[in-house]
């Protein structure tokens, strides 16, 4: 624990917010959700219903149906009948046109989606309101534009669409999975089978009631919930020609194994372990809003988190003081208060997943530091977290952690903090912090990651492609090139 | 006076250098009950050395100027064309006609030609600038997948090589490639024309060998990035997938035997050895400067 004098200002007792919390009085969640398959919610075959929670209270919040096998089969035929007799007879121009619908109607209940989001993952409402939402109805709007415009996407190659698409998304921006995965494919003249994560799936089933309002043909989209074993069935399903999944590398690699006998095409959106390198001519302040952004934003749940900091020696000592005033005035607790920097940790399974990690930081011999805040009483709570005196070979600088626990280590040269950055499996993201144009440019092209934030961290884009090199997984979401891997072509 | 031919040892071609195989092993193939030569048997040792070659390579060949890396590719047509003659015999003793062998010596040289062309484009087609919703620089670039195997056609010794070699060269990557069973021969004397080709040793490595053998080599070895499988074998094809999973190496199954159509000719034989690269950056807004991206 830091002493007193190490902190310049005090926040958690010289400064005080009053809470401004979000109401949740509009919303309408139903006490029971079932399976959203050919345009009617219906009830599981398997008969099995499963709990989700609000990982701030652990109060329930509704009973989720699980898919069993013959669930995913019937939602697979849907998707199959509609592709077959509706949407691939339908032009770019009137498909487009429906995923214009699900972007307004998104706007219009935008604010619904966002409290039912931070109600249902823990995420501070201000995310939610300003970031997954928002964000969300932006790639049905980018998407949707494209529908009609294909052959200008992919000139002399005759894009056709593939059929049936598996989407499998995570918890960790449960909407704005939804739309990176049904927006594309939908313009692309896909049909979709999609499966929530277990502990977020409230908001992809309001997802479905929007897709109802809009009149999209029956089938078109379905959506199953349900745990690992509902998302293998899809995976496994002979009828399905596309598998697209976000997650951790250790299933995808168990998804790649189950199709690596098929024809089916992935595309697999995996974990990271990005490096965030701060030179001693960054611009100090903005650069600690990075470090913060980077790891602390949506409590650390982010395969692109800003998990391994370098702090170039010259400047470590002033970084380091700034950091950790900067992580005093962070707010942790109570998502729907419009104060609230860090939310709620996701579920129990992942809490325990952190706190192991911590753990073994400590064993390792890394100096931990976490500043003074105080923590509801009941929920799942870490506090922002970093870690000093990290080695390279350390687990908590290897392995992806998804929480708010930051692995921070020095450098002098360019060289020895490329080797170090680059020296990991994973290669989705990298963040640069400096003021020269060409060391920036030095850097960037020499990290190993698909995406690569230069004096910013942690921003994203309808426009702009995301995705990983290496183990961080292979195919891309967003812009241009993420149609490419709903498509097949001539040449 | 009848002199007595000099016969040629076929080599493998690791690094730059031309060593004969560590396991010391080889084999015969034959072409009408005659053989052909004896051709070395590589082994999964050869693979390794092969892999570290390529690696170290690779970095400085994709930070050739892209310009320079045309010009490289451009070389080994020139000296293809020079040693048109030994192709033309090699492929005739291998079981082609003239007319045939001429064919596919004439069209590899093009080949190689064709992607020359390309090293300093294909980025152009493939990158975009991103209008993202906020001040920022926002582009997507190509980067190459690093270190590639090719498992080259079985039944187009010169040709199927040099169209799977000459694409992931020019994307900038480095790569190792088992040569045809059984069609050899062209395979080491095209080591011979990229060594004298200002080709920088380990970009290119070329084994001869048993297909089976080496093949789950390739698909566990952990510092290959990428595999290219240009054959039909679905039992192989399966294994290959699956022995990829562990670092997740991207495979990439091209079974069209028909090297003459432009199935072999297009630019998206460069891209599937790409990783897209997105870069942000943000544009400073201090007065009204007027003008932006």
């Amino acid at each position: 624990m830091a002493k007193k004098k190490d902190i310049a200002i005090d926040y958690s007792s010289d400064w005080n917010f009053a809470p401004a919390p979000e109401s949740t009085a509009h919303i309408k969640l139903k006490k029971k959700y079932d399976l959203f398959i050919d345009g009617k919610f219906v009830k599981p075959k398997s008969g099995k219903y499963f709990e989700t929670i609000n990982p701030a209270t652990e109060e329930k919040l509704a009973d989720v149906a699980e898919a069993n096998k013959a669930d995913v089969d019937a939602a697979v035929k849907a998707a199959r009948k509609a592709y077959d007799n509706e949407w691939s007879k339908l032009s770019g121009k009137e498909r487009g046109k429906y995923i214009y619908r699900i972007a307004r109607l998104i706007q219009e209940k935008a604010r619904e989606f966002a409290v039912i989001e931070s109600l249902d993952g823990g995420k501070p409402i201000r995310e939610s309101r300003d970031i997954d939402i928002p964000l969300a109805a932006a790639h049905f709007f980018y998407y949707a534009g494209w529908a009609d415009k294909l052959e200008y996407a992919f000139p002399n190659r005759k894009p056709q669409s593939l059929g049936v698409a598996g989407q499998i998304t995570p918890w960790n921006f449960p909407m704005l999975m939804a739309a990176w995965k049904i927006a594309p494919a939908l313009a692309a003249g896909n049909t979709v089978v999609l499966k929530p994560a277990e502990t977020t799936p409230l908001t992809a089933l309001k997802l479905a009631e929007i897709i109802q309002e809009a009149g999209l043909p029956d089938g078109v989209v379905n959506i199953v919930t349900g745990y690992g074993e509902t998302g293998s069935h899809i995976v496994n399903h002979k009828d399905v020609d596309k598998i697209a999944f976000t997650g951790s590398t250790g299933v995808g690699k168990i998804i790649m194994k189950a199709i690596a006998g098929t024809n089916k095409k992935s595309t697999m959106e995996l974990g990271g372990k990005a490096a965030n390198i701060i030179f001693e001519d960054a611009p100090i302040d903005q650069a600690v809003e990075g470090i913060i952004n980077g790891i602390f934003f949506n409590q650390g749940h982010v395969c692109c988190a800003g998990s391994r900091l370098y702090i170039q020696e010259s400047v470590y000592d002033i970084v380091m003081r700034k950091l950790k005033d900067r992580m005093q005035a962070l707010v942790v607790g109570d998502p729907m208060d419009k104060n609230t920097d860090i939310g709620a940790i996701n579920s129990k399974k992942q809490l325990k997943v952190i706190e192991d990690y911590i753990k073994i930081g400590k064993k390792e011999g890394a100096t931990v530091y976490q500043p003074k805040c105080a923590m509801p009483k009941k929920g799942y709570w870490v506090p922002p977290t970093l870690f000093t005196d990290v080695a390279q070979s350390n687990r908590i600088s290897q392995e992806e952690i998804f929480g708010p626990v930051l692995a921070i280590q020095t450098f002098r040269t360019v060289s020895e903090v490329l080797a170090k950055a680059n020296n990991t499996p994973f290669g989705l993201s990298a963040g640069v912090w400096t003021d020269k144009g060409s060391k920036i440019f030095n850097m960037t092209t020499k990290l190993n990651a698909g995406i690569v934030w230069a004096n910013t961290f942690n921003k994203f884009d309808p426009a702009s492609p995301f995705g990983g090199y290496k183990e961080s997984g292979h195919g891309r979401e967003g812009g241009l090139h993420g149609l490419e891997p709903y498509l097949k072509f001539d040449a | 006076m009848s002199r007595i031919e000099v016969l040629k040892t076929y080599k493998i071609y690791i690094g730059g250098a031309f060593p004969r195989t560590e396991s010391g092993r080889f084999y015969q193939p034959k072409q009408k009950g005659k053989v052909i030569g004896n051709i070395c048997l590589s082994s999964r040792k050869d693979v390794r050395n092969a892999v570290v070659a390529a690696r170290k390579a690779q970095g400085p060949w994709a930070n050739r100027t892209a310009y320079n890396r045309s010009q490289v590719l451009y070389r080994i047509a020139e000296i293809l064309e020079g040693r048109k003659a030994q192709f033309v015999e090699e492929l005739m003793t291998q079981g082609s006609t003239k007319v045939k062998a001429v064919t596919e010596v004439d069209l590899s040289i093009d080949r190689m030609i064709y992607f020359a062309g390309w090293c300093d484009k294909y980025n152009q087609i493939f990158s975009s600038v991103n209008p993202v919703s906020g001040s920022f620089f926002n582009f997507s670039s190509m980067e190459p997948t690093g270190v590639v195997g090719i498992i080259a056609n079985q039944d187009s010794g010169l040709l199927g090589l040099v169209s799977a070699i000459a694409p992931i060269i020019a994307g900038g990557n480095s790569c190792i490639a088992i040569a045809a069973e059984n069609l050899p021969l062209c395979a080491v004397t095209f080591a011979e024309v990229l060594a004298t080709s200002d080709v920088p040793g380990g970009v290119v490595n070329i084994l001869t060998g048993d297909k089976k053998e080496l093949l789950p080599h390739f698909g566990t070895h952990k510092d290959i990035n990428a595999v290219l499988y240009c054959d039909g074998d679905q039992k192989e094809i399966t294994q290959l997938r699956t022995d990829a999973v562990d670092n997740l190496k991207r495979i990439v199954v091209k079974s069209e035997g028909d090297f003459e159509s432009n199935a072999w000719e297009n630019p998206y034989l460069i891209q599937s050895f790409q990783e897209t690269k997105t870069t942000w950056h943000p544009i400073e807004h201090i007065a009204a400067a007027g003008s932006g991206y």
